[in-house]
């Protein structure tokens, strides 16, 4: 059974890590559901003064086709203007990148960042498109058939943890 | 029992014909995802690429601007390709029947089409004959239904009231012509708003109302009394056979809402109606332009709401 990181733990050092980074003008975007999650903690800790966004990516899902519509769209908030601004981009774990190109594809729909930096929490193997994350909290060994996901309890605490299904 | 024509195997959205028979959960999905869609409108960049590569047949035998209109903004949000048929001046005025001309638009690779009809089942009559990769929308079928006006009229009875629960509404004039009120009685009773009101003269309420699930009144008096929604219906004068009503003048008197007659509703009541209005006939200028309507809302949700339809439809295998 592989072990996995605290996320927690993962949370805080992404913040510290991203401190020395972040512009007073930078912006933060979290991805629904875990990646805003995360966004919103480190929004928090890093006292940006722009609110935090969110984006539902499922307007821009690449097997929409094959899938239909995702189950319960939330609606995507930008509270600032994206033109000409630095994006950190927020999600939980990096797999195959799909998620990635939608979110790229959404945000530009809302203006021209100058530019965007992935930051996760945890990265796998599994890519199927040329993307990388700028930070990751960790990279962790998903079994074949498992699926790494971010976790929220009732008290608001983040884990991850490993579930069925690719 | 007869599976459900709108529904796939699955249960998921396959057509909308009617909101007559769909569950409460459809109903509340469609308003989610218009919510989220509103998102989207309210950008600089109107557009989504869900529907890029299909094609969307607005196929209007009964003339209409406002709907097709907003049908075909919600399809190009979408990025389908919107082909508009005005049919009332084409084949069909040379003899081709409905079905054969869905058969040659079929032909053209269509993905989904949008039917309005003078006749009530038009659209049930095309969708049991597409292609199972080919959708239907009801955009209105004789006397039957208009489940997309009903659906964004019970959008904007959500966005302005928060709530089903505790809600009278009340839908006043010539409810007998009007699909408009037979698709928002059906989602309301659906979506459980216990007190569903149609007012009118006798003569325009159709003679099984009650059994729809509704109260009738005959006194605007009485009807509008601590309503939280006020739904106008249009004086449909080209449905109109017979003596129904003695002149427009006469309905407006009894029937035309007016600022006194909407005192009578509660202080926060909304006011909506379909269009086109005849105002000064079912609704006075000071009303339709006032601080309680919502008429112009009811326009712009629509759009929303027809890109939820449409999404929910066109995905999947």
């Amino acid at each position: 059974m592989t072990k996995l990181p605290d996320a927690e733990r993962l949370c805080q050092q992404l913040a510290r890590e991203l401190k020395a980074q972040v512009k007073p003008s930078t912006a933060m975007i979290g991805i629904h559901t875990g990646g805003a999650w995360l966004a919103e903690r480190l929004h928090a800790a890093l006292g940006l003064q722009e609110p935090l966004g969110l984006l539902d990516i499922a307007f821009y899902r690449d097997d929409y086709a094959k899938q239909g519509l995702a189950k319960d769209p939330k609606r995507s908030k930008i509270p600032f203007d994206v033109e000409g601004r630095d994006l950190l981009l927020v999600d939980d774990v990096l797999h195959t990148g799909r998620t990635v190109r939608a979110a790229i594809n959404e945000l530009f729909d809302y203006g021209r960042p100058a530019s965007i930096a992935l930051v996760v929490l945890a990265e796998r193997d599994g890519r199927q498109l040329p993307v990388c994350a700028q930070r990751a909290g960790a990279k962790v060994d998903v079994p074949a058939g498992m699926r790494l996901r971010l976790k929220r309890d009732a008290q608001g605490r983040l884990s991850l943890e490993l579930e069925r299904g690719a | 029992m007869a599976r459900n024509p709108q529904l796939n195997g699955n249960g998921e959205l396959q057509h909308l014909l009617s909101i007559e028979g769909l569950p409460r959960e459809i109903l509340l999905k469609i308003l989610d995802t218009a919510e989220s869609f509103v998102g989207v409108t309210e950008r600089d960049i109107k557009k989504v690429p869900l529907l890029r590569g299909k094609s969307v047949f607005n196929l209007f035998f009964e003339g209409s601007t406002r709907t097709r209109t907003t049908f075909e903004i919600a399809a190009k949000r979408l990025s389908a390709d919107v082909i508009n048929l005005n049919v009332a001046v084409s084949s069909t005025s040379k003899g081709e029947s409905l079905l054969d001309t869905v058969a040659n638009l079929s032909a053209m690779q269509a993905d989904i089409f949008v039917v309005r009809h003078g006749s009530s089942g038009a659209a049930h009559l095309v969708a049991r004959h597409v292609k199972p990769h080919e959708h239907v929308i009801n955009a209105g079928d004789g006397r039957h239904a208009h489940p997309t006006q009903g659906l964004l009229d019970l959008y904007t009875i959500r966005h302005y009231k928060k709530e089903f629960g505790g809600l009278t509404v009340a839908i006043v004039g010539d409810v007998l012509h009007s699909r408009v009120a037979r698709s928002l009685i059906h989602g309301l009773t659906t979506l459980g708003v216990p007190e569903v009101r149609v007012i009118g003269p006798q003569t325009l309420i159709p003679a099984g109302a009650a059994a729809l699930g509704v109260r009738v009144f005959h006194s605007m008096r009485e009807g509008l009394a601590g309503a939280d929604v006020v739904v106008m219906l249009r004086l449909q004068n080209e449905r109109m056979s017979g003596a129904l009503l003695p002149s427009a003048q006469e309905f407006n008197k009894h029937y035309g809402l007016t600022a006194d007659k909407l005192a009578l509703a509660k202080p926060d009541a909304i006011v909506m109606h379909p269009g086109p209005m005849n105002r000064g006939v079912e609704i006075d200028s000071s009303v339709a332009d006032g601080p309680h309507s919502v008429i112009l809302p009811q326009v712009t949700f629509g759009i929303s709401v027809r890109m939820a339809v449409m999404s929910m439809i066109a995905g999947g295998g």
